[in-house]
């Protein structure tokens, strides 16, 4: 084009020469690091779902006959491969859970390839799970009533079974329902009855009209409570008199023969005759048990129903302590106070709360909400208490104290969130509100609060994700191993925020590692663990539902 | 009409005087500081003042924004404030309704009087001060809520919850807003679903709810595309003997349109003052002229 000018054109420098301009680099590497976390994250909770989901699956029951004629009756856990060493040859083995511990010794053994003689799937292979002593596997032999064989055969036996189980099952629960929760209230009465004799003698005096009434009103309540008792007592009697002598003879592996009293089987199932509907059926049924179920056998087995209510409670107090107290926070922070080197220190204060571990909340919470908040508490309220049992209401671990130690502890989400979506309101909304003559609360109360909302609610949910899974401050004020009375429950008042309660974080510490067979409790927890990212995942949904409507309702922008 | 014969050269703030006249330029002595007097002329005076401003400084920190302005604004007229970037235009009207009280470091002295009554007098309660004035922004601002709680917004915060009140408050505002017709079906949707122009329209509804006796309107159009400025405009006509309404503006044309007289200040002072007609025809000042007929600013 220029070449009338007698000049050649000037070159550009080759596109490929220079990939930086290009950007493809960068856009592999940010595209790379955002596919590598997602694998990450996505890799942990496929994980954690498959392992978690599989648990309840029932497995089929092989039989494995070993060289020496030995035979052992179990699940496939796990397979893999010995390496050779020393002229020996490589081989497998197998990971068999053999259960049926006071036959076997063991829960779990491994089986080298070359010791195996035969593998057979026994038709009538029976998995039973008991209320103690674990997993039992065994051929059905007879159901037998005292000495009288009822019915005999695999065949027979099993459909009596079906048939007696769910009438024994339910008589089981009625008289653990009377033991645990009639009982305990009966208890409960005594005790305020009795602290009530201590708490007039404290108020007025031994020789006062007020003692006499509670001595008297003491006596006609244990007189009251003996009758109940005795009822029942014989209630219970007469369930579990229906219920003994029932039994279900087992052959074990080895050709023992075992009877297993009927009131002790949770479920049974046999997995090689059950079809797929069948088996989805047990699944289920384990499922059902799993979440609505209390725990059983320090906490490897049965349900996780307390730990669900009291992680979930736990929560959601956590998030009512923590909203009010974040936002007002906030609020101050970001409208009121002048900005200045004062409220620049109190901000990067608050951000470095954030980096405190988590366990030093705890021990303060312990210190402070247990020892000096709820001692004092306990000083005036439950003076009796302390008095007659030596036994503190609410100055000890508690559902409130955990909920307001973890608020604490999620607080500087909540005051960064809530500045930051203070600070993302447009100042021409506060300035338009000032023009009509409102006042500085009225214009944060009808313009800047309602359209930083949605911002709020995403700082809270990131701390009812970051409190729900919090584990090490608990152990401090109130989560227990096992703790089986609801912090709601129909006793009077009601609502007993001081009691302790169980957690699933903390459940899969303790079934993980303090249970005293681990091996067995492994799936038990992948399945806590992925019962406890799916209640968090579920309140989280929750939160950006509200949070959708909020944005829809008050920052739709139409430019 | 004089003719330029140049532009100004890079560098100068003040415009090139005609070739002939003497280098009496008011502008490039207010750029070296000196004090100008301001030309009023007489027609404004005549009127009866709603608000007079009354030797008013204003500084941010130690930079004097404001010097010494005097000035009435009529009532029940539209006056314009016209004058390049960085004048003191929006500071001014600001200041009527105490906006500035928001902004750190500033300080003032003079005083303004709305109705007689001392503006910047420590016992004037600033709250019910704003309250008799309305004021609309340069980008539409409807607040995060229906449309019809936009409207009564300033009626909520002063406590008025009669619904029939309210409504009629709400249909008046809107109509006078000449807004009405197109969102009478739907009063209760939100009101960021509403086009710029509809917003803007419904923040001038949202200023007169009140009766204000001021309606200040800082660039009322400048983020508006020209129809939506066409019907703005439409309506500041309107407004024109009902509402004292003091507006701020960039657009030479639009401040001739629509306004009864108009201010051009510069860098903070005022300049000249009078009925716009003469302001846009025949000003006391070469560097009035020279500014609205768009050669310098």
């Amino acid at each position: 084009m220029n070449s009338e000018q007698g000049r050649p054109p000037r070159r550009l420098r080759s596109a490929h020469s220079s990939l930086a301009a290009h950007g493809e680099p960068l856009v592999w590497l940010t595209g790379g690091a955002l596919a590598l976390a997602i694998a990450m994250i996505s890799g942990l909770l496929a994980f954690i779902a498959v392992r978690g989901a599989a648990t309840f699956w029932p497995v089929p029951l092989v039989e494995l006959e070993l060289a020496d004629g030995r035979r052992v009756l179990g699940e496939v856990t796990g397979r893999e491969r010995v390496a050779a060493v020393d002229g020996r040859e490589a081989f497998g083995r197998t990971l068999l859970k053999t259960a049926t511990f006071e036959v076997t010794g063991n829960h779990y053994e491994w089986f080298d390839d070359p010791r195996v003689a035969r593998i057979v799937q026994p038709e009538w292979a029976t998995a039973v799970e008991r209320l103690e002593g674990g997993r039992f596997h065994g051929l059905p032999l007879r159901l037998v009533h005292g000495d009288k064989t009822v019915a005999e055969g695999a065949e027979l036996a099993w459909r009596e079974f079906e048939r007696i189980q769910p009438a024994v099952r339910r008589r089981v629960r009625e008289a653990v329902r009377i033991d645990r929760h009639d009982r305990g209230v009966l208890q409960r009465q005594l005790r305020a009855a009795r602290l009530g004799v201590v708490q007039a003698d404290l108020r007025s005096g031994r020789d006062s009209v007020a003692y006499g009434a509670a001595v008297r009103e003491e006596q006609a309540v244990t007189a009251r409570v003996h009758e109940r008792s005795a009822l029942l007592d014989a209630e219970t009697t007469q369930l579990r008199g229906e219920n003994a002598g029932w039994g279900f003879e087992f052959e074990a592996a080895g050709g023992e023969t075992r009877v297993i009293p009927l009131e002790q089987i949770v479920r049974a199932w046999q997995p090689n005759r059950l079809s797929t509907m069948g088996k989805l059926g047990v699944y289920l049924g384990r499922w059902w048990e799993f979440l609505t179920d209390d725990p059983r056998e320090a906490n490897s087995a049965g349900g996780v129903f307390p730990a669900i209510w009291g992680t979930v409670a736990m929560t959601l107090i956590m998030a009512l302590l923590v909203a009010p107290f974040g936002m007002l926070a906030a609020l101050y922070l970001r409208e009121y106070a002048s900005r200045g080197p004062v409220t620049t220190a109190v901000r990067i204060a608050i951000n470095n709360l954030a980096g405190v571990p988590s366990i030093v909340y705890g021990a303060f919470g312990l210190g402070f909400f247990c020892y000096v908040f709820g001692a004092g508490i306990d000083e005036v309220f439950f003076r009796s208490a302390l008095v007659a049992d030596n036994q503190p209401t609410f100055g000890t671990g508690g559902l409130l104290w955990a909920s307001l130690t973890l608020a604490l502890l999620t607080l500087p989400v909540v005051i960064v969130a809530t500045e930051e979506a203070l600070s993302a309101v447009p100042n021409s909304m506060r300035e338009g509100s000032y023009a009509c003559g409102a006042g500085k609360w009225q214009t944060i109360r009808r313009i800047v609060l309602p359209r930083a909302l949605p911002g709020i609610m995403t700082g809270l949910i990131l701390a009812m994700a970051r409190g729900a899974g919090e584990v090490a401050p608990l152990m401090l004020v109130g989560v227990k191993k096992l703790a089986l009375d609801l912090p709601i429950d129909g006793t009077f008042p009601f609502v007993h925020p001081e009691r302790e309660f169980m957690h699933l974080a903390y459940l899969i510490y303790d079934v993980g590692f303090q249970s005293p067979n681990s091996q067995a409790a492994q799936p038990m927890v992948f399945t806590i663990t992925f019962l406890l990212v799916a209640i968090i995942a579920l309140l989280n949904v929750a939160a950006i539902w509200l949070r959708s409507r909020l944005k829809r309702r008050y920052v739709m922008q139409q430019f | 009409m004089q003719v330029f014969t140049d532009s100004s050269p890079a560098g100068s703030q003040g415009s090139r005087t005609p070739a002939g006249d003497p280098p009496a330029d008011r502008l490039l002595a207010v750029a070296a500081g000196r004090e100008v007097a301001a030309e009023v002329h007489d027609r404004v005076l005549a009127e009866t003042p709603v608000l007079e401003i009354d030797r008013f400084n204003l500084w941010y920190g130690s930079k004097q924004a404001l010097h010494a302005i005097t000035m009435p604004v009529p009532h029940n007229k539209v006056t314009a404030l016209v004058g390049p970037s960085g004048c003191g235009k929006s500071t001014l009207l600001r200041s009527v309704n105490r906006l500035n009280d928001l902004v750190q470091n500033v300080r003032i002295t003079g005083d303004m009087r709305l109705s007689g009554d001392s503006i910047y007098d420590p016992r004037m309660d600033v709250i019910e001060l704003r309250k008799r004035m309305g004021m609309v922004f340069q980008k539409p601002n409807p607040f995060p809520m229906s449309i019809y709680e936009n409207v009564v917004y300033a009626l909520r915060i002063d406590g008025e919850n009669s619904r029939a009140v309210l409504d009629e408050v709400c249909e008046l505002s809107l109509r006078g807003a000449a807004l009405w017709d197109e969102v009478k079906d739907r009063l209760h949707d939100s009101a960021l679903g509403l086009s710029g122009g509809q917003q803007q329209r419904l923040c001038i509804a949202r200023a007169i709810a009140a009766e204000p006796e001021v309606l200040l309107l800082d660039e009322p159009c400048s983020a508006l595309d020209p129809i939506a400025t066409g019907k703005v405009e439409d309506l500041i006509q309107e407004l024109r003997g009902r509402y004292s309404v003091l507006i701020v503006t960039h657009n030479m044309q639009q401040a001739s349109r629509t306004s009864d007289y108009t201010a051009f200040m510069y860098l903070g002072r005022l300049i000249e003052y009078g009925p716009t007609t003469e302001i846009f025809t025949k000003p006391i000042l070469r560097e009035t002229e020279a500014y609205v007929t768009g050669r310098f600013g």
